[in-house]
């Protein structure tokens, strides 16, 4: 009898204890999910437009995307050729260790066939890599053949933004959505998602 | 015990132990009746700890902590509230104050080993404090939102991001925003000023309740215990009041002279302690040349640029502090003392304070090749001073500690 009601009580206990831990971690979910990034936030990280169309060829320019730089690159004939020759020197050429939105349109890594677009955020600690186009000796890199390196960790990258072997940044710089509609590029957007 | 106080003082101690816990942790607590300087950096940490509260508090009166708000009321409070800077820069020095004395007061720990048979809670409740104590200060150098508020910020939180699977939402979710915002300033303000303290002050009270249970040690390593007097107080030992307070206050005094003759002449401590990149607002377009963290988290920051890979670099340098937490169990000598372990222990630990300075020089520096190496090296020092120790300790021959201080 005594053992029955032990046992009992045991059970009791051990009920009571998971329907309020039940509880409990239901209770913990607004403490959590207050920290995500608010509808403010969201909406303000709409997508923008530009006219590319007057760059410079071999030039870069800088957009502002959620507040993060977006880097726009217009290439030269002769630099799109000279893109295979460092594959040699690169971790992950054809960007298979991460989500590639455009794999294998263009060898720019975005919707056209002239222009790259990538998030100018360093994939190690979040810097903003530096654009050194020259092909001449750096002191990073005595073979440098132009492209991105980050002042903060020396991670390397090429002019399409892919990452050096060797370096501390894991995967290439990722390549955010958007299109083109004529000279107009539209960063933060596929087509026909608006 | 409290019988001889007065009666207003009897009728409160009946009903609120306060002359007890008075008589017990404060005036008549026995302490070891030699100790040398080393033993004063637990009194002046706290002592900064109150620095550091009442000088937050007053910040707070004219701090704005939103992204647009920031900086400017940093400047604010820098050049439009009377004596604003005196208290901005009582904070910022008290920050870098904080650990210096909390690693000379850590150090100690090593030397004598402090952490022994029975302190190893009160080592444990100590590294504690350090870790919440580097979460406080980086938390604290974001709010002015300053270019390295911004980019140190969003070098540690990308720390995150090196986590398999769940690192990059995670990013989101600490930052609370897609860059480091408003958003992400507000909340830190409400853990920096709310409830990091609150946890900091909960294990100090800790960190001192299990220090009073076992009692101080001394830089012998004797254990005043063994002898005790007919009452139960050890015979090397000496109360509280007045002599470990009469020692706490010269210690103060100097420590007083340090502090001011920092903050008033040296505010910045050559860029050291407040970067100067940090007197530009906030531009997440540009990342500044070089980018260091100040000068009490560069041997970490030097361990983590010293492994080329991201994940690698964030477990070398969360297992470089971990590590700190079982040294208690890792020292197998009969000796606690530095004084009485054996050759191997003195070179080890000779090899590990150069190390060690050298990795806190190496973060703040850009890098190079060489420097790559060279952080490597002590990298490798800094984690075999930890892992051999079980075996030099237990290996090298120790001189016999004596029986009384």
């Amino acid at each position: 009898m005594e053992e029955k009601i032990t046992t009992r009580r045991k059970v009791l206990i051990g009920m009571t204890s998971a329907v309020g831990a039940v509880g409990a971690s239901f209770a913990v979910v607004p403490f959590i999910a207050s920290w995500n990034p608010s509808a403010k936030a969201k909406a303000v990280g709409g997508p923008v437009k530009i006219d590319v169309s007057k760059m410079q060829v071999g030039q870069k320019i800088q957009v502002s995307w959620r507040k993060q730089p977006v880097f726009v690159i217009r290439h030269s004939k002769e630099a799109l050729k000279n893109l295979s020759k460092v594959e040699s020197k690169l971790d992950d050429p054809s960007s298979l260790k991460i989500d590639e939105p455009y794999r294998d349109i263009n060898p720019t890594r975005s919707t056209s066939k002239e222009y790259t677009v990538i998030a100018g955020v360093c994939t190690h600690l979040g810097c903003a890599p530096k654009y050194y186009p020259e092909m001449e000796s750096q002191p990073w890199d005595e073979s440098w053949v132009g492209g991105f390196f980050c002042p903060c960790h020396g991670s390397m990258f090429d002019i399409v933004g892919r990452v050096f072997k060797g370096v501390p940044a894991p995967t290439n710089l990722k390549v955010p959505p958007h299109f083109f509609d004529g000279n107009i590029l539209t960063i933060g957007e596929e087509r026909g998602t608006a | 015990m409290a019988q001889k106080s007065s009666g207003f003082f009897n009728w409160i101690n009946t009903r609120l132990p306060i002359v007890n816990t008075y008589e017990r942790h404060l005036s008549k607590h026995p302490v070891p009746k030699k100790v040398n300087f080393w033993y004063m950096f637990g009194a002046l940490a706290s002592v900064v700890l109150i620095i550091q509260i009442v000088s937050g508090i007053w910040l707070m009166f004219g701090y704005e902590n939103t992204e647009e708000g920031a900086f400017a009321s940093i400047e604010y409070i820098m050049r439009d509230i009377e004596y604003g800077w005196v208290i901005r820069y009582m904070h910022t020095t008290g920050a870098s104050m904080f650990f210096a004395v909390v690693y000379l007061h850590m150090f100690r720990g090593l030397l004598y080993g402090s952490y022994h048979k029975p302190r190893e809670l009160v080592w444990v409740f100590g590294m504690t404090i350090y870790l919440v104590m580097m979460a406080e200060g980086f938390l604290g150098y974001v709010l002015p939102y300053g270019q390295m508020s911004y980019w140190g910020a969003q070098v540690i939180i990308s720390l995150f991001g090196a986590i398999p699977y769940i690192g990059e939402s995670l990013e989101i979710w600490v930052r609370g925003d897609y860059y480091i915002s408003g958003a992400t300033i507000s909340r830190f303000f409400a853990l920096h000023v709310v409830a990091l303290p609150l946890i900091l002050i909960a294990l100090v009270f800790m960190h001192l309740v299990a220090l009073h249970e076992v009692g101080a040690g001394n830089p012998e390593g004797v254990d005043i215990e063994k002898h005790l007097d007919e009452d139960g107080v050890p015979l090397d030992s000496v109360p509280f009041f007045p002599y470990k307070v009469l020692n706490a206050l010269v210690a103060i005094g100097i420590f007083g002279i340090v502090f001011s003759i920092i903050m008033f002449f040296f505010p910045e401590g050559g860029g050291y302690m407040l970067e100067l990149a940090n007197f530009e607002e906030a531009n997440p377009l540009s990342t500044p040349e070089h980018i260091a963290p100040v000068w009490y988290y560069s041997p970490y920051y030097a361990m983590l640029r010293a492994v080329p890979d991201k994940l690698g670099g964030l477990v070398v340098m969360g297992a470089a502090i971990a590590i700190l937490f079982v040294v208690p169990w890792l020292d197998r000598s009969k000796a606690a003392s530095i004084r009485y372990k054996g050759i191997l222990s003195k070179i080890a630990m000779t090899i590990f304070i150069i190390s060690w300075l050298m990795l806190a020089w190496l973060g703040t520096v850009p890098v190079t090749a060489l420097r790559t190496t060279l952080s490597i090296i002590g990298t490798v020092i800094y984690f075999a001073f930890f892992l051999l120790m079980p075996i030099y300790t237990s290996i090298e021959k120790t001189k016999p500690v004596p029986e009384r201080l």
